[in-house]
């Protein structure tokens, strides 16, 4: 994937509102003459608007004053490049890559609360892998919502990808069953698992995809490779509770942040990557089928620190 | 249930507060900075936690309150006048139409859960005698009609659709349609869509346009964050919004979003949406939730959800039987049923006052118990359930085989049988009839 188009489209995704971080953090940086009070004040203001948390803006905050303290920096211009290097600090070296078996099918579980996107993010998902000339199989362990099945057909019809599903209602370990049956059978690359949305703090449900994990794993040698949390970007802290608690039962190895085009926010994605330790590893940039993209924290970075940037170059 | 954590935050703060006996300035300082930080974490909007707090404070450092024989007390007081401020007075009502159908327009953002809200709203209204209409005019989702049209199903509610047509069409047409087939209500199921994008909010404000509805409900996720404000305020700005529905609010939310949405947009948050059964939407009671934030507990929506649960006939005979002392297993079961009618029992608990504050907030009611017990009394016979010191040895062996359960469980269940009747007994609750001035169907 080309670096250009990405940052292109971060770019878009994150300028759409004026509220954004990226476009208020110019602002402020712009507007303000000393590193006073009232700038940090703005900044935590800024910080904490955008959901990356207060822990999270306490450490940046002090950080960044003791950065200018050390390095004697007392003009605004001069604190942005010492806030980036902040943020690019808390998010992870690069990006990360889906985990590979030595041989036979990677298997995806794509986990999450309802509504946060998971079936459209297994469709954009097999979508991309196909682009890359794998094989991938889909399975339908959404039983529970109403036409789920029928939605992730229908994304598997534009990636041009099978989908394993059963009956409405029925046991979504037997659903991962036979995909892990399917995917050996043909040799797929990936089996993608869709599975229904869950509250995290339904116990019962979230043993139940304890259950589905543990079926993958009788099947096929050291799955689920992956488990991918699906979080909205929409979503305040309880983002991190999500994570904390997902992990907890089935071992969560990345993020999905979707939605990250509505919110220009993103703050989330800084505040995950400081908290949880678990990468985010695409986010989903909007509605098209080539929408889900692999998150790399440099382009994130320049991203929201470009305008800025490019007021210096000018 | 959402509040939880942010009520636990809460009370650890207010219980140092109460351990001083005088109040400076200074202590109120620092408990409101750690309300602020609660706040925050529980994602309430950051301008209105900040206005909360300098109207707060501004109260509370007060000559009267500081010199008060109990300043704690009244800081609390303070916090909690302000918190019900925040959330709005009494429950408001949804809108009405004065000829012709009512028409209720579902928007959000994707996600939020406009289409299971809309069957559970039409169950709702269809409980209170109306006859409603599901419209789906998600045309852009894969398979939202089918999914509207299941939950259509189970809710026993028609859908009306067209396929993917136009959806302002979609509208239109349905509107006439429940005119003629005398539909009283009429719930638009829209496609969710970003709050930025102006091509969907114009289709939105067209649709408006074209059945003028009388409710206009946003659906917001109660997990939502800082933006849930933006979100409400341009749905608002755009179309009108009249209400808002809260999602999800049975997770671990702290519930920032609802305390901020009334604040910021001056729109009531009409209902709540907990879990995923179609029976999972409740009014929302602004009053009661600022209580059950303050650790005070929700009585009201408890006793409410007994009522709506009890069988007032059935009750009666309950009272006569334990008045007679004849309680029998057959009446421990109806008893358990009426229960679990009012919801998960780990939901109920949790509107009990102080449940917080008392440990009881991580407690987890093993439902799978309930229903092992339910198996079992079920596995005897009617004279077994009546007569239960006729069940010997081989009588337990084949309950336990009939309930799949193991003889133990089966000892278990009668042992404590007995002691509740024991119980029961030694409270005399034959002699005073109305020792409870309104009989919970729980044993006291």
């Amino acid at each position: 994937m080309e670096g250009g188009g990405i940052l292109a489209k971060l770019r878009q995704g994150l300028a759409r509102t004026r509220e954004g971080l990226r476009s208020r953090l110019g602002e402020l940086i712009a507007g303000s003459r000393l590193l006073d009070q009232e700038f940090f004040d703005e900044l935590e203001a800024i910080l904490l608007q955008a959901d990356v948390g207060v822990s999270t803006t306490d450490k940046i905050l002090e950080q960044l004053k003791e950065r200018l303290k050390a390095e004697r920096i007392s003009e605004p211009a001069a604190a942005r490049a010492a806030l980036k290097t902040i943020i690019r600090g808390l998010l992870p070296p690069g990006p990360s890559e889906l985990a590979r078996p030595a041989a036979g099918p990677a298997v995806i579980m794509v986990v999450g609360v309802n509504g946060t996107g998971k079936t459209t993010t297994v469709g954009k998902l097999a979508h991309l892998l196909r682009e890359q000339g794998a094989k991938v199989i889909l399975g339908a362990a959404d039983t529970f919502r109403a036409a789920a099945t029928e939605q992730l057909s229908v994304w598997a019809q534009r990636a041009g990808v099978e989908v394993i599903s059963q009956r409405s209602g029925s046991d979504p370990a037997a659903v991962a069953f036979d995909a892990a049956k399917a995917a050996v059978a043909r040799r797929a690359d990936y089996l993608l698992i869709d599975t229904a949305g869950r509250l995290h703090t339904k116990e019962n449900l979230m043993a139940e995809l304890q259950k589905v994990s543990r079926v993958l794993g009788r099947e096929i040698q050291g799955a689920p490779h992956e488990v991918l949390l699906v979080l909205d970007a929409t979503t305040g802290q309880n983002a991190l509770t999500q994570a904390r608690i997902f992990g907890e039962a089935v071992g969560v190895t990345g993020i999905v942040l979707t939605k990250l085009d509505g919110t220009a926010k993103g703050g989330v994605v800084i505040g995950i990557a400081d908290s949880q330790g678990v990468p985010v590893k695409y986010v989903g940039l909007g509605e098209g089928v080539d929408d889900l993209r692999s998150f790399e924290p440099d382009l994130f970075v320049a991203a929201l620190f470009e305008e800025a940037e490019e007021e210096k170059e000018g | 249930m959402a509040f939880e954590n942010l009520t636990a935050r809460l009370a650890e703060t207010f219980r140092r507060l109460r351990g001083k006996g005088r109040l400076t300035e200074a202590d109120v300082d620092a408990a409101l900075r750690e309300v602020r930080v609660a706040l925050l974490e529980a994602d309430v909007n950051f301008r209105v936690a900040k206005e909360f707090i300098a109207r707060v404070r501004e109260r509370a450092v007060g000559r009267d309150i500081l010199e008060s024989l109990t300043p704690a007390q009244q800081v609390i007081k303070v916090v909690y006048e302000e918190l019900a401020a925040l959330l709005g007075g009494a429950q408001a009502k949804l809108g009405q139409a004065g000829r012709g159908p009512t028409v209720i327009m579902l928007c959000g953002l994707q996600g939020s859960g406009k289409t299971t809200t809309a069957g559970k709203l039409a169950l709702h209204l269809k409980k209170q005698g109306r006859r409603p209409l599901l419209v789906a005019c998600d045309v852009y989702r894969p398979a939202a009609v089918q999914q509207l049209q299941v939950v259509g199903e189970a809710a026993g509610v028609p859908v009306f659709s067209r396929g993917t047509v136009e959806p302002v069409g979609i509208a239109w047409a349905a509107v006439e349609h429940a005119r003629q087939h005398g539909h009283d209500l009429v719930l638009l199921d829209t496609a969710g869509r970003l709050h930025i994008d102006a091509e969907l909010m114009e289709e939105l404000r067209r649709m408006k346009e074209a059945v003028h509805p009388h409710e206009i409900l946003l659906v917001v996720d109660a997990m939502t964050g800082q933006d849930a404000v933006a979100v409400a305020e341009r749905f608002n700005a755009d179309l009108g919004v009249d209400g808002v529905i809260l999602t999800k609010f049975d997770g671990d939310a702290r519930g920032g979003a609802a305390l901020s949405l009334r604040a910021v947009t001056g729109k009531p948050i009409k209902f709540v949406g907990t879990g995923e059964k179609l029976e999972g939407l409740e009014p929302f009671h602004p009053d009661r939730a600022a209580s059950r934030i303050l650790g005070m507990g929700d009585v009201l929506t408890l006793i409410e959800k007994a009522e709506e649960a009890f069988d007032a006939k059935q009750a009666q005979k309950m009272q006569e039987k334990l008045q007679e002392a004849r309680f029998d297993l057959e009446d421990f079961l109806a008893q358990m049923q009426q229960m679990r009618k009012m919801g998960p029992l780990n939901e109920v608990l949790r509107m009990l006052p102080g449940a917080a504050g008392r440990g009881l907030a991580g407690l987890q009611v093993d439902e799978r118990q309930l229903k092992r017990v339910e198996a079992i009394i079920q596995s005897m016979t009617s004279d077994e359930r009546r007569n239960p010191q006729i069940i010997d040895g081989s009588r337990r062996r084949r309950i336990a085989a009939g309930s799949g359960t193991q003889i133990q469980d089966v000892n278990r269940l009668l042992k404590q049988f007995e002691a509740t009747r024991q119980l029961l007994r030694q409270f005399g609750f034959g002699e005073k009839k109305t020792r409870h001035g309104r009989r919970l169907p729980f044993f006291r």
